[in-house]
């Protein structure tokens, strides 16, 4: 599988993304600088992954989702190459209105950077389809931005079209609903605050993030 | 001109930042406090041939997330 990871000044899980994605693809991504205009020719999986691009300035993401490469990404994403957004590239996606919503402040205020138990929502996606629904597994969290709103009608499609892809089971941030993750309409974009790619050696304690990225490679190679 | 762009958040959506001004206020014994909210406030300094729709604009596409935030703009003519 040919992936791309974006990077942004200020990203720092780019690194652990691609190496999680060498371990499990076999092939190194291409690091993709925000400045660029185009991805790498054949593209078949784009990672946006967490950090702090652009210091969070103005609002968390919304400084990257502006960015030139973002063009690229999003023209990548309509086409149907999947993209996932971990973390800041979660609050990225949002505020690129590629995925709805929004991430605020977390609702007691502190950074939390804790392993939390989630449910699989939906195991019938591109990202999730190696995992069983209603599973529970436990990816790592890090983020003082992490609380999902959205209005009530966009809640309720969300839930109703079967876009709600990771949901905590202990509320950790405020988050509506108790969401963690959520698909677009398509079904290949997926946003979420924990970071699988942080659980995928059992040096970490954990290895639930694997079959995300086992999922896609099968899907798409 | 100069002009500048309140941004606060949405009535309904939870401010926590806002919540724990106000829990300050009240550790330090001001009691009369019902509510704060916080918000952001940014200044802009404009060629003279700004329209209101072109800062609309960058209000809508950048300044402001509108799916949990409002704004308001007020332009300084003399400025």
């Amino acid at each position: 599988m040919k992936s791309a990871v974006i990077v942004f000044p200020g990203s720092n899980c780019d690194r652990d993304l691609a190496v999680a994605l060498e371990l499990i693809t076999g092939r190194k991504p291409a690091m993709v600088w925000h400045k660029e205009t185009e991805l790498p020719e054949g593209t078949e999986f784009i990672g946006v992954p967490g950090g702090f691009s652009y210091g969070d300035y103005l609002r968390s993401g919304a400084m990257a989702a502006r960015s030139p490469v973002m063009r690229a990404v999003k023209d990548a994403a309509d086409r149907g190459v999947p993209v996932i957004g971990i973390c800041n590239g979660f609050q990225v996606l949002t505020e690129a209105g590629m995925l709805p919503g929004a991430l605020m402040r977390n609702a007691g205020l502190s950074f939390i950077c804790r392993p939390v138990p989630l449910r699989v929502e939906n195991s019938q996606s591109l990202f999730t389809a190696q995992y069983d629904a209603g599973e529970r597994i436990s990816f790592p969290v890090a983020h003082h931005d992490g609380n999902y709103q959205a209005d009530e009608a966009t809640l309720d499609r969300l839930e109703g079209e079967g876009r709600v892809a990771f949901r905590y089971l202990d509320q950790c941030n405020g988050s509506a609903r108790d969401i963690a993750g959520i698909l677009n309409d398509s079904g290949n974009v997926l946003g979420l605050m924990p970071h699988p790619e942080r659980v995928v050696e059992p040096a970490h304690g954990g290895t639930d993030g694997r079959r995300l990225f086992e999922g896609l490679l099968e899907t798409v190679a | 001109m100069k002009a500048r762009v309140f941004i606060t958040l949405k009535s309904g959506v939870l401010d926590p930042q806002g919540k724990a001004i106000h829990h300050a206020l009240e550790g330090l014994g001001f009691s009369g406090v019902n509510d704060v909210r916080a918000g952001k406030l940014i200044e802009l300094d404009l060629a003279d041939n700004t329209s209101d729709s072109e800062i609309e604009d960058m209000c809508r596409k950048l300044l402001a997330n509108t799916v949990i935030e409002n704004f308001r703009i007020e332009k300084l003519e003399n400025a």
